[in-house]
C-alpha cells in the first residue's frame, strides 16, 4: 500500500474573537485583542490578583438547544459546536461511520462540572447530584459528545498533554488515517476552564499577566513588558482527509498536514529546559518525517504564551534546531490577540497555520512594542507577511506542563 | 396540595426542561421510556426535581414501578405533603 497522505478539507472553531473561524481570522488580522473583564462578582468574591481573561465571543446558547446545554460541560459544548462548523466547512462529506473518526483533547477537562456538582453535594446532599456528573466531568467528555454527534465509529480519543493536548490530538488524526483505521477525522482541542479555581492556581503559579489596567495589551510575546499569559477558552477542530478520498469528492483542500514530531523534555513538570532541546527534537523530527528540508519552512506559528521564561526557551529551541535556516522562518504569536486557550491552543494554531498556508499570509504579532533582545527570531510585527508562491511549510509549535513537546508541519497543495 | 392537573402539568415542564420534549407531549398515557424515550439518568434527574418541586420524597426502590406519567402523578398526588 502507497503511502496514505492527509489533507485538511475543513475548519470549525469557537473562540475570544467570533463564534466562526472566519470571524476568528478576520479578528487576527484585524489585530484585534479578545480580552474581557471577568465579572465583577468573582473579583470581590475570590479576591483574583487578575481582572480579565479571553472568554468566548458567541455564547453557546446562541447555537446549542438548551437540553444540550444541559448535559453537556462546557468543554464538550464548544467541541460540539465547532466539530459541527468544520464538518460543514467540509462540505459534510459523506462517509461510512466505521471510517469517520474524532481525536479532541483538552488540557483540563470538565472541570465547570466537577466543581459545580461538588458545590451541589456539600450544599444539598449527595441527591441532588446530576446524573450525568461523571460523563460531563471526564476528561474524554468531548471527544465522546462528538463522536455521538457525529455517528463517528472509526475512533475516539482524547489526547491529554496539557496545553499541547489540541496539537497532539490532530496528530492522533493524522495517524489514524495513515496508519488506515479512517479516511476522514475530527480532531483539535477544546477548552473551558476559566473558572476562579483554575484561574486561582495560574495566579499562585505567578503564570498569568496581571497587566490589569490594559487588559488588550496583557498578552505580549516576545516583548519585554510581558509578564505572564492570558488565560483564554474555546475550540478549534478541523477535518483531516485521506487525499483520494478528498480529490475523489472533489473537496476544497486548504493544505496537506504533512507530519508531527513528539518529544518530552523530563526536566521539570513545569518550566520547559532552558536550552530547548527536547523542544527542538520535535521540531527537527516533524521536518524531517515531512521529507522536508529546513530552507521550505517559510513560517512558523509559535507557541509563544508570553511568559517570561517559555518564549525564550523556545526561541532558543527554534535556533537550536534550525541554526541560520531560522533567518527565513518569519515568525507569528497570535496567543498577543487570542490569549492562551490551553488544551485548545494548540488545535486553534494549526488552524491558524493551515490558514496561513492557504492564503499566503502570516500575521503579526500585536502588543510588541520592545523585542526582547534574548529572542533571536524573525518575528512578524507591524504589517502581516507574504508568504512566497510555489510549495512552501509552515511549522505549529505546541508546548504543555508536564515536559510535552509537539511540532506540526502544514505544507501547500 | 397540588391536585392532578398541577402535578401533571408541572411534571411536564422538568420534563420539558431535561429532554427538550413538548409538554404537551407529556400525558397521564405515556411510558417514559417506551413512548418519551426517557433514559434511567434523565429520569432520575425528573424524579429528583419532581421531589423538590411537590415536596415528595421518591425512594429508588419504588422509581421503577413509574412506568407511565399517570403512575407517576398517581403516586405524586398520594405521598405529598
Amino acid at each position: 500500500m502507497s503511502e496514505r497522505r492527509v489533507v485538511v478539507t475543513g475548519l470549525g472553531a469557537t473562540t475570544p474573537l467570533g463564534g466562526t473561524i472566519a470571524e476568528t481570522w478576520e479578528g487576527i488580522l484585524a489585530g484585534r485583542s479578545g480580552a474581557k473583564p471577568l465579572p465583577a462578582e468573582w473579583l470581590e468574591r475570590y479576591e483574583l490578583p487578575v481582572h480579565f481573561a479571553c472568554t468566548i465571543a458567541q455564547h453557546p446558547s446562541e447555537v446549542l438547544t438548551k437540553v444540550e446545554i444541559r448535559r453537556m460541560d462546557p468543554s464538550a459544548q464548544y467541541a460540539v459546536i465547532a466539530a459541527r462548523a468544520a464538518m460543514e466547512d467540509a462540505g459534510a462529506p459523506e462517509v461510512e461511520p466505521e471510517r469517520l473518526g474524532v481525536a479532541v483533547g483538552t488540557g483540563i477537562g470538565g472541570v465547570w462540572t466537577l466543581l459545580d456538582q461538588w458545590d451541589i453535594l456539600r450544599e444539598k446532599g449527595p441527591r441532588r447530584v446530576f446524573p450525568l456528573a461523571v460523563p460531563m466531568l471526564m476528561p474524554n467528555t468531548a471527544a465522546g459528545n462528538v463522536s455521538l454527534q457525529l455517528g463517528a465509529r472509526a475512533g475516539a480519543h482524547s489526547t491529554v498533554s496539557a496545553c499541547a493536548s489540541g496539537a497532539e490530538s490532530m496528530g492522533t488524526g493524522y495517524e489514524m488515517i495513515r496508519q488506515g483505521r479512517a479516511d476522514v477525522v475530527v480532531a483539535g482541542g477544546t477548552e473551558a476552564a476559566i473558572h476562579p479555581l483554575p484561574f486561582a492556581g495560574f495566579s499562585q503559579m505567578q503564570a498569568l499577566s496581571t497587566r490589569n489596567d490594559d487588559p488588550a495589551g496583557a498578552s505580549r510575546p516576545y516583548d519585554t513588558g510581558r509578564d505572564g499569559f492570558v488565560m483564554a477558552e474555546g475550540a478549534a477542530v478541523m477535518v483531516l482527509e485521506e487525499y483520494e478520498h478528498a480529490k475523489a469528492r472533489g473537496a476544497r483542500i486548504y493544505a496537506e498536514f504533512a507530519s508531527i514530531g513528539m518529544s518530552a523534555d523530563a526536566h521539570h513538570i513545569t518550566a520547559p529546559e532552558p536550552e530547548g532541546a527536547g523542544a527542538s527534537r520535535a521540531m527537527r523530527e516533524a521536518v524531517e518525517r515531512a521529507g522536508l528540508s529546513d530552507r521550505d519552512i517559510v513560517h512558523i506559528n509559535a507557541h509563544a504564551t508570553s511568559t517570561p521564561v517559555g518564549d525564550v526557551a523556545e526561541a532558543n529551541a527554534v535556533r537550536r534546531a534550525f541554526g541560520a535556516a531560522a533567518d527565513g522562518m518569519p515568525v507569528s504569536a497570535t496567543k498577543s490577540m487570542t490569549g492562551h486557550l490551553l488544551g485548545a491552543a494548540g488545535a486553534l494554531e494549526g488552524l491558524f497555520t493551515v490558514l496561513s498556508v492557504h492564503h499566503r499570509v502570516a500575521p503579526a504579532t500585536t502588543n510588541l512594542e520592545d523585542l526582547d533582545p534574548k529572542i533571536d527570531l524573525d518575528v512578524i510585527r507591524g504589517e502581516h507577511r507574504s508568504l512566497p508562491e510555489g510549495d512552501v511549510a509552515a511549522l505549529n509549535n505546541s508546548f504543555g506542563f508536564g515536559g510535552h513537546n509537539v511540532a506540526l508541519v502544514i505544507t501547500s497543495v | 396540595m397540588a391536585d392532578q392537573q398541577e402535578i401533571l402539568s408541572g411534571l411536564a415542564e422538568i420534563v420539558n426542561e431535561e429532554t427538550g420534549l413538548d409538554p404537551a407531549e407529556v400525558q397521564m398515557d405515556k411510558s417514559f421510556t417506551d413512548d418519551l424515550d426517557i433514559d434511567s439518568l434523565s429520569m432520575m434527574t425528573i424524579v429528583v426535581n419532581a421531589e423538590e418541586k411537590f415536596g415528595v420524597r421518591i425512594p429508588d426502590d419504588e422509581v421503577k414501578n413509574l412506568a407511565t406519567v399517570g403512575d407517576a402523578v398517581g403516586y405524586i398526588q398520594s405521598n405529598q405533603g
